[in-house]
Order: structure tokens, then sequence, then C-alpha cells
């Protein structure tokens, strides 16, 4: 019942007081013991988020329950500034080519092949622009931190891209720039880098349970996704292999193909014989 | 073998006892008719029928699979000789006959015993069949399937007192249905919003009035009620009432929301008063009063300084029921290490028992058992926080409806527990 990838103890329980409970509405203490706290339930949320049930629906309650204590913990360090800190950090020092450098996940073959060849996206509008590219630099920042900082593999720094909290419109930036990586790589149909798959977080709701009639932005989305098992497979066979991942190895390997075709409306149009060898790969691993 | 049990519920007399597992299967238990030869045989439960209500199935359009676990199971008021009730998974409601047939008809002109066409000639005269005695058959029948309402998970359903419609409740929508019409239903809740992005409260349950068939509550995942009247408007998404309680200010964290969502709510049999229970209590309103709860009962406070344990390893996600006696005088509902919690509300005493083998050989007594908090003073026979079990839940309970007994679920293995000396309500 413990989320993948978080085998440290939370805390001692002298500690735990701190976040479970009794935190005043005004006074929020920063010393580095709750930063560290929080940071960690963050991460532990997200991934809750992202371990989508491959089999069965995920439970709606608490999937909202999770995204909720998500949004409070980011409205709370944005409001005692502690967000934008960390973003513009991780701005400043990352460039994005650097994100070719691996976690293990990246290092398998098609993995690095798609983070090479994917670019910038192009900009499809100043805000979004800006948005994506905080995004994938706040990734890569963290994909070379776990690379350069192996003493300190849980970094403090998150992964968490900038618009997870700007609600109207991220769909349509996602939509943007997938069609945009799609048309740089044409022959590369699963080479949509991974960089703002912390949207996924709400994705998934929306992609779950999607309004009749489908979204055409959304089907020309996934049109390119269908054939593109090979990612899958690649995700799957790394997911059982891999001693042991980080939330964020998770995340990226969590890729945009990957999660949808797990458990999304891309799959309605997905052969029963491709979801056989999936399951083959799954139960036979 | 036996699979999970993911519902308990009594019939209306308390006659019957229905379990559903997380398998599909439907088990119904009968109680023995009071023996007055032996003093203590009487009111025994025993297997009346067992059925798959339920078979796994899956969602082509989504590729995903839909559990045959029973969500619920309730029963409708029995108004002829045969019993009906309704059962539901995550999609699919399913209404099922559970008859007995205890005579058979015999002296077929055209049949012979085996049921084989009889040559002609050999008949020579004409006999009316007559119905035999026959043993004991228990036959259930699927009699309405309601299906293809729900694009969320259905949660809960309540029969309506006018023993005509029923209401099927999920994550986002509650639906109204006709008992006898299949094919169509009538949205009475929609909280799903235009964006899903903008999606913050679910539907954790829901169930009709028991005397008054315009009312119904729905509780979320805020930790609010909402009384509906049907009267009002066709759509329901105006409540009537609001029942929620300020949030404390001086004790909010991370978890607040987590631990104020609603895992069950029921009407109390008089009408007048609504149990819910959240994670960490059991709360009684007044129907009367929306601003607060009546009274608040502490179920497993000790838990408070765990909350960050129990949310890594998903527990404080377990949705606990909760069960009125039949006048409404007491309060039961389940919690972990199979333990489960009594509350009197009118003497204000609490007690906390547990299901397991070893307590519940025949005719044993049930004795209290206390959880000390972890460096409090530890008496005898008291468990530390630390050692209880979390994988055994008591999530299901049920009460009889006049008298003191219950059915608690506790994973695999069903325990029927009776008052035996105070047998009759007080």
């Amino acid at each position: 019942m413990f989320a993948k990838g978080t085998k440290r103890k939370f805390s001692d329980p002298g500690e735990e007081p701190a976040l479970g409970a009794e935190l005043g509405p005004v006074v929020r203490p920063l010393s580095s013991t709750y930063s560290l706290q929080r940071q960690s339930l963050l991460d532990m949320s997200l991934i809750k988020l992202q371990l989508c049930h491959m089999l069965v629906e995920p439970n709606l309650c608490r999937s909202v329950l999770i995204a909720n204590t998500v949004r409070q913990i980011q409205e709370e360090m944005t409001q005692d500034g502690t967000w934008q800190i960390m973003t513009q950090a991780l701005a400043a020092a990352q460039c994005p080519a650097d994100r070719l450098v691996a976690t293990e996940v990246l290092c398998r073959p098609s993995e690095a092949l798609a983070a090479a060849q994917s670019p910038k996206p192009l900009p499809a509008g100043p805000e979004e622009e800006e948005e994506e590219e905080e995004e994938e630099v706040v990734v890569a920042a963290a994909m070379e931190e776990d690379v350069d900082s192996e003493a300190n593999p849980l970094s403090s720094s998150s992964f968490l891209p900038a618009p997870f909290g700007a609600e109207p419109g991220w769909e349509d930036e996602e939509d943007d720039s997938e069609d945009e990586d799609s048309e740089e790589c044409p022959s590369d149909a699963e080479d949509v880098p991974d960089s703002r798959r912390g949207d996924q977080v709400f994705g998934t709701f929306e992609i779950k349970h999607p309004a009749p009639p489908p979204d055409p932005a959304l089907e020309e989305l996934f049109s390119d996704v269908d054939p593109s098992y090979y990612d899958l497979d690649t995700v799957l066979t790394g997911m059982q292999s891999t001693p042991k991942m980080g939330p964020y190895d998770l995340l990226d390997s969590l890729s945009p193909h990957a999660a949808p075709a797990l458990s999304t409306g891309t799959s309605c149009r997905s052969d029963l014989n491709e979801l056989d060898h999936i399951m083959e790969i799954i139960v036979g691993s | 073998i036996s699979d999970i049990i993911s519902t308990v519920e009594f019939n209306h007399t308390g006659e019957l006892l229905a379990t559903g597992d997380k398998g599909g299967r439907v088990v119904i238990f009968q109680r023995e008719p009071e023996s007055k030869n032996e003093l203590f045989s009487q009111g025994e439960y025993n297997v009346y029928s067992t059925f798959q209500s339920h078979e796994p199935e899956f969602d082509y359009l989504k590729s995903l699979e839909i559990e045959e676990k029973i969500n619920k199971i309730r029963w409708l008021p029995q108004q002829n000789a045969a019993h009906f009730l309704l059962s539901t998974n995550d999609k699919t409601i399913k209404l099922w006959k559970v008859s007995e047939r205890d005579k058979r008809p015999e002296g077929y002109n055209l049949k012979d015993e085996e049921g084989r066409i009889k040559d002609l000639s050999t008949v020579t005269s004409l006999q009316v069949p007559v119905l035999k005695p026959m043993d004991l058959m228990v036959e259930v029948s699927p009699r309405r399937l309601f299906a293809n309402a729900h694009t969320y998970h259905v949660n809960s359903i309540s029969v309506n007192s006018d023993y005509q419609t029923y209401m099927s409740a999920d994550d986002l929508r509650i639906n109204l249905w006709h008992l006898d019409i299949t094919d169509r239903s009538f949205n009475i809740v929609d909280i799903k919003p235009v964006n899903m992005e903008d999606l913050t409260e679910v539907i954790t349950a829901a169930e009709f009035h028991p005397h008054h068939c315009n009312l119904f509550v729905y509780s979320s995942s805020k930790g609010t009620l909402r009384l509906c009247d049907m009267r009002e408007a066709a759509l329901c998404d105006k409540h009537s009432k609001l029942f929620e309680e300020p949030e404390d200010p001086s004790s909010r964290s991370f978890f607040s929301e987590i631990i104020s969502s609603v895992s069950d709510v029921k009407f109390s049999h008089s009408g007048r008063y609504l149990l819910t229970r959240d994670y960490l209590t059991a709360k009684v309103w007044d129907l009367n009063m929306e601003s607060k709860p009546l009274e608040t009962y502490q179920v497993h406070d000790y838990l408070r300084s765990k909350l960050c344990s129990l949310y890594e390893n998903d527990c404080i996600f377990d949705k606990f029921e909760c069960a009125w006696n039949g006048s409404d005088s007491v309060i039961m509902t389940g919690a972990y290490n199979n333990f489960f919690r009594m509350f009197d509300r009118n003497t204000k005493r609490d007690v906390t028992l547990e299901a397991s083998r070893e307590s519940s050989k025949p005719r044993a007594v049930l004795k209290p058992r206390r959880v000390c908090a972890a460096g409090g003073k530890r008496r005898k026979d008291d468990i530390s926080v630390d050692s209880l079990d979390f994988t055994k839940k008591i999530l299901h309970t049920a009460w009889h409806p006049t008298e003191n007994i219950i059915a608690i679920a506790a994973t695999n293995n069903l325990y029927i527990f009776q008052d035996k000396l105070n047998s009759e309500m007080h």
C-alpha cells in the first residue's frame, strides 16, 4: 500500500505534528524541517496522482482529495515566496539542452533519442512559451540534479511545472506543444518530450472522462500516439526492471502516451490485440 | 473460499441479511425461527441463498475493467411472498427477486414425471395436476437491469419511501429511477463542473429520507451535507439545507479536508437526525440545525498524529460506514485492527469491541478493548497505537432494524453478534 518510490520513512514522530496538525493561519514556520516535510508531502501527492491503476479506473474521490492537497501546498508555497524562489532558481540555472543527460530511464535508447530529437517547442504565444520553457527547464533541472547530486537524490527542488495552478488554457497549451513536437519529429511518433507531465495530474480527470463528443484538439493530439506502443513497452519494462525509481524518474517515464494509453480515452481506438500485448508484458515480467 | 465482503444489509424485518463481496457474489442469510425447545437456538442466521450478481466487464471505449465488486445492496420492503433487493457495482444496478419454492405440480397429462412427452395412446383419462410438497428451494432471478446511466462510480443506492422509485449516486451525479422502468432515469443532482480541471468536490454518499419521499440527503468530500427537496425543482443542484461544521482554524493542516470527507450518511429511523462518518469521527446532526452537528463522537482520535503515515499508505482514504440501532439511541461504526465502536447517545458511554475468531466462539461474551495512545499509561490487554493492524479494517457494519443484533464484515469474514440478554430495544 505504500506509494512506489517513497521508501523513506516520513519523519520521526516528534516532527510529524508540524505537518499533520496545528498550523496557524498566519504564521507558517519556515524551518527547513517544515519545508522539507512539505516538499515531501508534495512529491508523495504527485506520485499518488501519477500512479494510475492500469486496468481499473482509479477512485475519483481519492484523486480529487490528493489534487486538492497539492493545490493547498502550492498556494502556501506561493504565499511564503518559496514557490517563486524555486522556479526562478531552476530557470536561471539550467539550459534545456542539458536534459539529455540521464537517469536510468533516459539512458534507454528510445527515450534518449526522444530527448535528443525534441527541440524547444515553437512559441505558440508569449505566455505559453514562457510557461513551457519553465516546465521543461524545471524538469531538466530536476533530472540534472538527480545525476549530479547523488548524495542528495531527493533534492528539494520541485519538478512541478509552473502552470500547474493555472487552470484556464493549460489544455490548449498542451495541445499546441504536442502538435509542434509531432510536426518536428514525424518519424518518431512517440518522441514527445515528457516535460510537462505535471499537467497530467489534472489531465487525467478530463482525459478519463471525456465529454461527448470528443474534443477535436485532443483527438488530433492522440491520433499520433496510438501506434506508439514501443514507448509503452519501454516504460513498462523499465518500471519493472529498475530496482528503485525516485519520484522524478517516474514522472519522466510516464510519457504522454504511456499514461493515456494506460487509462484514458486514447485507448478507445486501440486494438484488443495491442492491449493483450501489453498485458503479456505486464504479466510476463 | 470467501471473498472480501464489500457490503452488508438487513432487510426491513431483519429476517434476512444480505452480503455482497468483491467477487460480485451475494450471500443471503436467513434467521431461523425461534425454537421453543432449545432456548439458545433461536435466531441463528444460516445461509439462505447464494448467487452471482455481477460479473466483471470490460469498457472497450476506455480500455478499463469494470469491477464486479458489489458496492451496495438495498432491500425493497416486502409486498408479497417474494423478496426483492437491489445490488450495484460501479456502473450497473440490478433488481433481484428471491422466492421460495416448496411445492411442485405433479400429474401432468401430456408429460411424465421426468418431463418427457407421453405417448398419447397411453393416456386413458384426464387428471388435474396437484401441488405436492418438495424440499425448499430458493430461487433468485434478475428482474431488472438499470445500466448505462453512470459515467462515474456508483457509491450509493437508496429506495424511496414511496416504494416505487429509488436513487443511485455516483461521484458527480445522482439519478432517480422508477423500479419498473430501466431504459431511462432522471438526473436530479449534477455537480460535474464544465471543466474537469475545476473539479474539487465529489459526492460520497446519498440517501432518501425514511418517511418524506421528496427529501434526500447527499454528502461530499468536503464534509458537507446537502438536504434536497425534489418538489422544489427538477434538478436539485440547489440544496434546501446545507449542513457544514465550520472549520477550527487552529487545527487546520494539509489533511484537514481529507479527514473531513464524509464516507457515509444515514438518516435515523425517526427521520429527525442524520448520522455521518468522516475519517476520525462520527457525528449526529439535527435536521433543524445546519450550523453544526448535535453530537460528535471520536472514533479513533489517536490516529490524529499519524495522519501523514496514513496518507502515505492510503489508509486515510478508507471509507467507513456507520449505523443506527433500531431506537436511534446507539450508533456504531468500524475502525482498524478489526475493532468496531458503539456510542450510546443517552448515557454517553462508548465501547470498543473486536471481531475476531478468538472472541467469537458461540455464546462468548465480547470483551471490551482499549487502545492507548503512544506513550500513555498502558493497562494490561491494551493495544498500543503502533501495533494496530491497518489491514484489518471494519468498513461495513449493519444493525438489525428492531433487535440488538449486529452484522460486522471483517475482510473475508462475517460476524453476527446478538445481545441475548437485552433483545428488546430500550
